[in-house]
């Protein structure tokens, strides 16, 4: 295919596309260029504050929007991907969108456009000086870079730029006790992405390549060559790390409830999520047989992840603290089903972390709106927000229904999909650990709903009603909808868990849509 | 550090130092060289401005705020980048001008993503540096 | 045989990290970071194969190199590490330094105002 217009007289189709690109393809693109190009612009505006809200709300629609649009072109035509800078791969950067990854984008863009939402109001001036709305794209430009991107070591990349930016969100600020938080978080994060930069450096030098695709193509030549065995264990102990598995989990309960909760939610609904996402991507699609030789230490870790999740939720007196322990109560029900394995047990995880990240943000925003309403955090204090609020009170108990599992909320439909694997495979002390956590999470959140909202004020005087938040009310109430909807209808996101667990299980159909030998191009 | 031989040269030498760094920036795209050292030595610039004349004159010195020269470089970078859309080409594709003879280099989207890393490393290093410097004179 | 030695000073420098990574004091596990880091680039610059120092510049007349080269991706990979954990030590010896200031103390173990020595539990009833 000699080009008329290549000036060197060599055919460079062996290494360059050729081929115009459609503008279709773009979509891929803006999950992640555009949230940084408003970072830029609004840094640029520190005098203007006023206008950030705005502006990162229509951005992130535009993000939410062009991630839903991919996801129906996913859903229809089968995955697709765009290559950086022309080069084919696996030289250039690929990003890939399938469906587990699109998934997964679009639910992290409603979250922080609910989120965005949320901080127009109780992000004070101060905060939006100090860069709350830039951190947020930042944060988003990461986020969507790593369920977007087809190269281990972009995903690095990705990690560290959400990574740099929560450091950002994490000391919004500057109280004591953040100071104190982020030094644990900022400390134990920063190994767990070192552990997996060195990863990806032997990773390199056993492959000679980064592109997933193409390391999922050749780990079935290199086994029994190269140390692949130990590359599976330290992306399992890195991305543990940052998934917040037990017993790499301390640093969640030592910072998530320091920050301002909307960051709170950000954090619990996005960040674990991601490290959840680049186990699945690690341990099934680049590494599937030493993944699936993991799967008995997985299975324990998920097991004491979910118990020990949920036995900390039980101990703490402060709202703020009790949802970080249920948001790694969570990761355990996720890594269960990891460690399964088997379609139904990774549908069931894929589902999991869309009902995690919704309802934790809830959750979080909740705890924001009941600080407001009962002027406290502690259980010792709360009291009465039900005679005060009824709509919040109902919100509450289906978001306490939700996180434990039982219907009508979301939480329900992966569980048991993960327990029915679970018993299928032969695994009832898995099966018997969901639904025990499932158990002490319902009677730590049912707690929290029966002191803060059912039972009366103490001292038995009537509080003076304090307005709500009325944004910050319509938010909770946004995220209300996708959660009752998985709930009472969960065959669509039900179709797109099962699609995404089938492509984890076919790493070589993976790899060849996006290499261009089985491309089609 | 307000000596009066520092005072006297800092101005020449900080001039001297940013087209040096324009110099390394512009030679960067085949020779060693590049926006990063570029923007590396720029900011290196104003830390002596700061140090010589004080941390007032160098912000009065950069007229703009660090942080917002950072993200104008940002900006320009994902713009370099997304320009390749108008052409059907991949994103992040480099696109190239006819020359234009008599500069020296060549005008093309590499370029303005170069200069856009100058200009992100400038503003970050920058800010950094005066409000280390800042804490010193207190 | 030079891959030998720096697969040695790299076991040496995760060593030295760690121990000072397990140290009661910010500053030592700043340090232990920055000891890390290195240990963790140059590994990737072993992983990376080690050639002679010829850059991977194709003469003007010719398409592809003469002469085996060096491979630049490692050494990209390696800048960009160094250009990431950079920045964020530069955050994390900010916070580290603002922390000292405000809690009084750089001994972890006396750091626990987010986590309270004797938070209250729950109430067990109404």
């Amino acid at each position: 295919m000699e080009s008329a217009s290549n000036p060197y007289g060599v055919d460079i189709s062996q290494a360059m596309i050729l081929e115009r690109v459609a503008l279709a393809d773009w979509l891929l693109v803006f999950p992640v260029a555009l949230p940084l190009l408003t970072a830029a612009i609004l840094v640029m505006m520190r005098r203007h504050p006023n206008l950030h809200a705005p502006i990162s709300l229509g951005v992130i629609g535009v993000v939410l929007f062009s991630n839903v649009v991919l996801l129906a072109r996913v859903l229809d035509d089968g995955p697709f991907a765009m290559t950086m800078g022309r080069w084919l791969p696996p030289f250039g950067i690929t990003f890939v969108a399938d469906t587990l990854g699109v998934l997964l984008a679009a639910t992290a863009a409603l979250v922080a456009l609910v989120c965005a939402l949320f901080g127009s109001t109780t992000i004070n001036a101060t905060g939006k000086r100090y860069g709350f709305y830039p951190f947020l794209m930042l944060l988003m430009t990461g986020v969507g870079g790593s369920f977007l991107t087809g190269d281990i070591f972009n995903l690095y990349v990705w990690f560290e730029v959400f990574l740099i930016s929560s450091f950002g969100l994490l000391i919004l600020g500057s109280e004591r006790a953040q100071l104190d938080g982020a030094f644990k978080y900022a400390i134990l994060n920063l190994v767990a992405t070192t552990l997996f930069l060195i990863a990806t450096g032997l990773l390199y030098g056993v492959f000679g390549t980064l592109n997933m695709a193409d390391i999922a193509l050749k780990s079935e030549a290199l086994r029994g060559e190269g140390p692949l065995m130990m590359l599976a264990t330290l992306y399992l102990v890195a991305f543990g790390m940052k998934a917040a598995a037990f017993p790499l989990h301390f640093w969640l309960p030592a910072s998530y409830h320091t920050p301002r909760l909307v960051v709170g939610a950000l954090f619990g609904a996005l960040l674990t999520k991601v490290g959840v996402y680049a186990l699945l991507r690690t341990l099934f699609v680049l590494l599937p047989q030493e993944g699936g030789a993991l799967s008995g230490v997985i299975a324990v870790v998920a097991v004491l992840t979910m118990v020990f999740g949920a036995i900390g939720a039980l101990a703490q007196a402060d709202i703020r603290r009790i949802m970080g322990y249920v948001v790694i109560s969570g990761i355990g029900i996720m890594m269960a089903g990891l460690a399964l394995g088997n379609e139904v047990g990774l549908a069931g995880t894929v589902l999991y972390a869309v009902h995690s990240m919704l309802v934790m943000a809830a959750l979080y925003l909740l705890v924001a709106l009941m600080r407001q309403v009962g002027g406290s955090y502690s259980l010792a204090d709360l009291g009465g927000l039900y005679r005060l609020h009824p709509l919040l009170a109902a919100i509450a108990l289906l978001l306490v229904l939700s996180a434990a599992g039982l219907p009508p909320g979301s939480g329900l439909w992966p569980k048991v999909m993960l327990v029915k694997s679970a018993l299928d495979g032969g695994a009832g002390w898995i099966a018997f650990a969901i639904l025990l956590s499932g158990l002490l999470t319902t009677l730590a959140l049912g707690r929290v709903f029966a002191l803060a909202f059912w039972r009366p004020r103490a001292g038995g005087s009537m509080a003076e009603t304090v307005a709500l938040d009325r944004t910050g009310m319509f938010a909770l109430g946004i995220l209300m909808i996708p959660i009752l909807w998985i709930g009472l209808y969960p065959e669509p996101v039900l179709a797109m868990a099962n699609a995404a667990a089938a492509s984890l299980l076919d790493p070589v159909g993976y790899s060849l849509l996006v290499l261009p030998a089985g491309g089609g191009s | 550090m307000r000596t009066l031989i520092l005072r006297t040269i800092a101005p020449y030498l900080s001039a001297l130092m940013m087209i040096f760094s324009v110099f390394v920036l512009l030679r960067g795209h085949n020779d060693p060289g590049g926006g990063f050292i570029g923007g590396l030595l720029a900011a290196s610039a104003f830390a002596i401005y700061g140090i010589a004349s004080g941390v007032a004159s160098a912000r009065r010195a950069m007229r703009f705020h660090p942080m917002a020269i950072a993200g104008s470089g940002l900006a320009m970078s994902v713009l370099a980048g997304l320009a390749s859309i108008l052409f059907g080409v991949p994103f992040m594709t480099g696109l190239w001008a006819p020359p234009i003879p008599g500069i020296g280099f060549e005008v093309s989207s590499v370029l303005f993503f170069d200069l856009g890393v100058y200009l992100v490393v400038l503003g970050a290093v920058t800010s950094i540096a005066l409000a280390l410097e800042e804490r010193d004179e207190e | 045989m030079i891959e030998t030695a720096l697969s040695v000073l790299v076991g040496i420098f995760f060593a030295v990290a760690v121990y000072l990574l397990l140290s009661k004091h910010t500053i030592r596990i700043m340090l232990g970071v920055v000891v890390l880091g290195n240990a963790a680039n140059l590994s990737i610059f072993t992983a990376g194969r080690l050639t002679r120092e010829v850059p991977p510049v194709i003469p003007p007349d010719l398409y592809v190199p003469e002469i085996a080269t060096a491979n630049p991706l490692p050494q990209a990979l390696v800048l960009t590490a160094i250009v990431i954990s950079f920045s964020l030590f530069a955050f994390l010896l900010v916070l580290a330094w603002r922390a000292y200031q405000d809690l009084d103390t750089d001994n972890t173990e006396e750091m626990r105002l987010a986590e309270p020595k004797n938070d209250p539990l729950p109430p067990l009833s109404y």
